[in-house]
């Protein structure tokens, strides 16, 4: 089962080789998130509306190996935009994919951006 | 920057990690570890988890990233077979060196293997890796019986193991009596009396002469005629601490094993230290992970912190579930290292024996043993510890004062040095300490911050109870502030929610709230939303708990469960033949629940609007099993079929069950109805519960099932069912606007002050004079009632939310099921 962490890593800006097209913005729910699916893999993307942001990382909880990320509820503490499980709730940082309860490993994270109306997701 | 080599990962090398990471990253010290285990680290205390599952994932103390993460080389599969001190490196059994500059051996032990003839056949094993029981489970698939050696506290361990692999089971010790470190003669005897009650064998007082067979074992000798014939043994006869290396090296061992430290750990190199179960500190070897992991501290404090710290002698009181039998015992449990006077306790009925030791001026707890029920342990062991004063009567300790509260210690009385949490070694003090200087404000920062209550999690009550008194000592009025992000309790916000007309959680974020809020907050609003306006929860689905998000139960592996209402439990035999069509339709796991109706599980998240169609075209409706909200009012049957029944239990708990269908409240509430005092709808143990009386009902509040059960109380007698749903209507409101956040009605009136007294003021004497207003909310929420799948199926849009990717209608492909007894389950957590 950790191999199967290991097929997500997490992707910086300026290594993106392709920008994958995934759907419109406006399928995406408020304030929440889907999952995309790209080559096998799970990719969790959040619409942040309140923050005007968006934000990606994988779907794939590190706790449990449950494909959940994509339908956690997402916030912030202490200003840092996370992500909460909905198994146990585990929360995330979707901005370094750190874990802030300190107990799991942390996440990859992906680049988002849109443009006229659809999202792309960003991989090396 | 300097390098550390480790040899050795197992759990206590781990944890010296955890903690040297904690304090200093790979700019200060650079960690290499060679493992001679082909996994990393692993939690050797729930090896037997294994058996169940025969996987390691859910046993490792971090997956193999975590090591990456922390700049962390770990080797394993690597033996460390010499250290050339001079050279200060070691060499590894594939011929590599690597230099360090401080070592750290963390070798830990191995089984010890008595010299017995034949120890040597096919057969017989030993019980402390995963490699040692997979070979057991190999060769146990083909065996019919099993004995083990030894009956300590990992044979009693390996006994239970081997049962469920469904040998017959026997358990061979020399001594007397069983877990002869911990127990006394009695103690050993019921706990003797309960493992034969389970079928295990219990041969006490025996030596083994010999392991007979021809080349594969098939009976213990015990000399003269005595033989006990099996086809396995598994040998838990104690351990031997993993010294040769240490010993090669010149490092001063023990003559009885073990690498001699001093009080900081330093073995007789001062560059090599030595943790965990290889150390012989003041000619102990410690046996338990505990001490390991204290071991790990005052090194970690000998590396980067003030050197101080020393490592002292630790306590060695157990508390364990032996086959689902309490087994603890603490301090001196024999009374042998001072004059003490005795109390114990036995019921050989139950299988409860407690015997406390105390000071023979009756100041003092010196020890005890506790086998059946250890529920005392905690709070025994602490006053033990601390030299806490006694109750008048020692003997409540064990028995509990007749007549009322007492023998309970609260944490108030504890001084700061008692260890609250022994897996970490947190003190009470620790945890005073970070309270005030971190200002913290709930249990998880407290718990994530010291690690308290994150190992075993045992001590979690008592964390939970030092932060609460804490917080008041230090004069805060405990505010019950709902998260960071809303600086108001529920019942605050909830006044605002009405008073504002607030709709949604976006508007009292942005007039009452900061930050982005998060998984606490907005469930929270989500539950006040809907106790005020009652609208529709897939309005705003992404503020809800993903159980309400998806109107459905998330399971292991990712799939939903289905549960109709079926009010009071009553169901036609049309609705019946209904669910097994829809579940054997979209292959669904079939189970009868606890509270009368019928789960559904495993469906696709894709699948759930069909299902719910087909249920909803058939008359079903939503039973909110995902929501905190009205579930089931269970019924007994009653009087139309009962001798015994007074009234109509079923009728009327139809009645209520549809009152009050999908009423959302702070946390999910369950009623029932019995026709008498007989009461087989278990009415007592609901958040409320109507049972018959000859002229009319009687109402009970506040009951809770679950895990801290209690009886309701009653908050009226002999009422009519017209006064009885009007007291329903007034205390479910009063509840729903008044309880924090995830508290039960329980929980509720426990906290409520004035308790049932002032309740029965507010519902039945109407003393605040809110009783018709209560009435006049409840009547709204009736009124405004709606099935919320019903609302899915008939809209495409919120229909199109059912899926799991975006991009794809494929199905989740990380879904997978095993069989079980016919029907589908998920695979086991991975
Ligand atoms: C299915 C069922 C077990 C069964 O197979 O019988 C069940 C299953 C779950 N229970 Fe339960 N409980 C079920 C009856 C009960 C009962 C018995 C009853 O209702 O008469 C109790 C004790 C009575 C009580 O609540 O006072 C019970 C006490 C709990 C608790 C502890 C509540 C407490 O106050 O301590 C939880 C945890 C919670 O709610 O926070 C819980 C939580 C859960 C959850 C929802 C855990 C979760 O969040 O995933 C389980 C969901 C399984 C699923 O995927 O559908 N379940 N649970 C029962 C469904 C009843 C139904 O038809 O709706
Ligand atoms: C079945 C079972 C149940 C238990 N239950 C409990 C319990 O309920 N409570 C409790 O407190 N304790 C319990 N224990 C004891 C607890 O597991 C140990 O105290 C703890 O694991 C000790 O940790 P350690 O790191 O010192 O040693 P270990 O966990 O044994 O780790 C040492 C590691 O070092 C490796 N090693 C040794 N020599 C070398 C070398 N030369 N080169 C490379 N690697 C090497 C070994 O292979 C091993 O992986 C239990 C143990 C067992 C087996
Ligand atoms: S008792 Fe625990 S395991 Fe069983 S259904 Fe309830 S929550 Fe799940
Ligand atoms: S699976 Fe994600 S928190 Fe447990």
């Amino acid at each position: 089962m950790i191999s199967q962490l290991e097929d997500y890593r997490t992707v910086t800006a300026s290594e993106v080789k392709t920008w994958i097209k995934v759907a419109k913005a406006s399928d995406f729910p408020e304030n929440g998130g889907a999952c995309v699916l790209h080559e096998g893999l799970q990719i969790a993307v959040y619409n942040f509306t309140r923050r005007g942001e968006w934000y990606a990382c994988q779907n794939l909880c590190p706790h449990k190996m449950q494909m959940a990320l994509s339908r956690g509820m997402i916030g912030s503490a202490a200003g840092e935009p996370k992500v909460a499980c909905p198994f146990h709730k585990k929360t995330f940082s979707l901005v370094s994919g750190k874990n802030l309860n300190g107990s799991e490993c942390d996440i990859a994270t992906y680049p988002v951006k849109v443009e006229d109306g659809m999202v792309y997701l960003g991989v090396s | 920057m300097k390098k550390i080599v480790i040899v050795g990962n197992g759990m206590v090398s781990y944890k010296f990690c955890e903690k040297l990471r904690a304090k200093a990253d790979a700019s200060r010290y650079e960690i290499v570890i060679f493992g001679e285990e082909l996994l990393p680290a692993y939690d050797r205390v729930h090896l037997s988890e294994y058996f169940a599952v025969r996987s390691a994932d859910n046993l490792y103390m971090a997956p193999k990233e975590w090591y990456k993460e922390q700049g962390i080389t770990l080797h394993t599969g690597t033996l460390v077979t010499a250290i050339d001190r001079e050279k200060k490196q070691v060499v590894t059994h594939k011929g590599n060196s690597e230099s360090y500059d401080i070592l750290i051996m963390a070798t830990g032990s191995s089984a010890f293997v008595p010299p017995i003839k034949g120890v040597e056949k096919k057969g017989v094993f030993v019980y402390r890796t995963i490699d040692d029981l997979e070979a057991i489970m190999d060769f146990g698939a083909k065996a019919k019986s099993a004995a083990v050696l030894g009956g300590g506290l990992l044979g009693l361990e390996a006994a239970k193991a081997v049962m469920d692999m469904g040998l017959k089971a026997h358990v061979v010790e020399f001594a007397p009596r069983l877990m002869p470190r911990q127990l006394d003669e009695v103690g050993s005897q019921v706990l003797q009396a309960q493992l034969e009650e389970l079928g295990i064998g219990i041969h006490l007082s025996k030596q083994t002469k010999e392991i007979e067979g021809n080349g594969l074992l098939s009976a213990l000798h015990f000399g003269e005629e005595e033989r006990l014939e099996v086809d396995m043994l598994v040998i838990s006869c104690g351990i031997r601490p993993r010294d040769e290396l240490a010993k090669a090296a010149g490092l001063e061992v023990g003559v009885r094993g073990g690498i001699v430290v001093d009080d900081h750990l330093k073995s007789s190199d001062p560059n090599i230290f030595v943790i965990g179960e290889a150390a012989l500190h003041r000619n102990m070897i410690y046996g338990l992970v505990a001490p390991g992991y204290e071991m790990a501290d005052v090194v970690v404090d000998q590396l980067v912190g003030s050197g101080e710290q020393e490592f002292a002698d630790c306590d060695m009181s157990t508390k364990l579930k032996l086959i689902g039998i309490d087994v603890a015992s603490f301090g001196d449990p024999f009374g042998e290292e001072e004059e003490a006077d005795t109390i114990a306790f036995e019921d050989k009925v139950s299988g409860i024996y407690k015997r406390i030791n105390i000071s023979k001026d009756g100041k003092r707890l010196l020890g005890g043993i506790l086998v059946g029920d250890a529920g005392a342990y905690n709070s025994l062991l602490q006053v033990c510890k601390n030299g806490m004063a006694l109750p008048p009567n020692p003997e409540d300790l064990i028995l509990g004062a007749r007549g009322g509260e007492g023998g309970d210690i609260g944490t108030e009385s504890l001084p700061d040095t008692a260890q609250v949490c022994s897996c970490e070694n947190v003190t009470k003090g620790d945890l005073c300490t970070a309270i005030k200087e971190q200002g913290l404000e709930d249990v998880a920062q407290l718990k994530a911050c010291t690690k308290a209550g994150t190992g075993c999690g045992a001590c979690t009550p008592m964390v939970t109870d030092i932060f609460n008194d804490t917080l008041k000592a230090m004069g805060k009025t405990v505010k019950k502030v709902i998260c960071e992000h809303f600086a108001y309790d529920r019942r605050e916000l909830f006044d605002i929610v009405k008073v504002k007309e607030i709709k949604t959680y976006d508007a009292l974020l942005d007039a009452y709230g900061e930050g982005d809020g998060c998984e606490v907050c907005k469930p929270a609003v989500a539950s006040i939303l809907a106790g005020v306006w009652n609208d529709l929860v897939t309005k705003q689905d992404t503020i809800q708990d993903t159980n309400d998000r998806y109107l459905a139960n998330i399971q292991r592996g990712g799939t939903y469960s289905v549960i109709p209402r079926v009010p009071g439990g009553e169901i036609t035999p049309e609705k019946l033949i209904c669910l097994g069509e829809v579940a054997k339709k979209y292959n669904l796991y079939t189970k009868i629940t606890g509270a009368q109706r019928v789960d559904l599980f495993g469906a696709h998240v894709g699948d759930l609007p069909d299902i719910w169609e087909e249920l909803i075209n058939a008359g079903f409706e939503s039973g909110h099993g995902y929501a905190k909200a009205l579930r089931a009012v269970k019924s007994c049957v009653g009087s139309t079929w009962c001798r015994y029944g007074l009234h109509d239990s079923v009728s009327f708990a139809i009645e209520v069950e549809n009152r009050y269908r999908g009423l959302r409240s702070p946390h999910k509430l369950k009623g029932a109805v019995s026709g008498c005092r007989r009461e087989c709808a278990e009415a007592q143990n609901k958040d409320f519960g109507i049972i018959a009386t000859e002229i009319g009902w009687n109402l009970y509040v506040a009951g809770n099932g679950g895990a801290n059960p209690q009886h309701g109380v009653l908050l009226a007698g002999d009422i009519d069912s017209e006064t009885c749903l009007r007291y329903l209507d007034r205390y479910l409101m009063f509840y729903i606007k008044t309880a924090e956040p995830l508290n039960r009605t329980a929980t509720w009136l426990n906290k409520l002050e004035g308790g049932i007294e002032y309740l029965k003021q507010v519902i039945v004497a109407d003393s605040l004079g809110i009783g018709e207003a209560l009435e006049k909310e409840m009547q709204f929420m009736i009124d405004t009632y709606s099935c919320e799948w019903k609302e899915v199926i008939n809209d495409p849009k919120l229909k199109a939310k059912f899926t799991h990717f975006i991009n794809s209608d494929k199905k989740d492909a990380h879904v997978k099921f095993d069989d079980l007894r016919n029907q589908k389950m998920p695979e086991p957590w991975t």
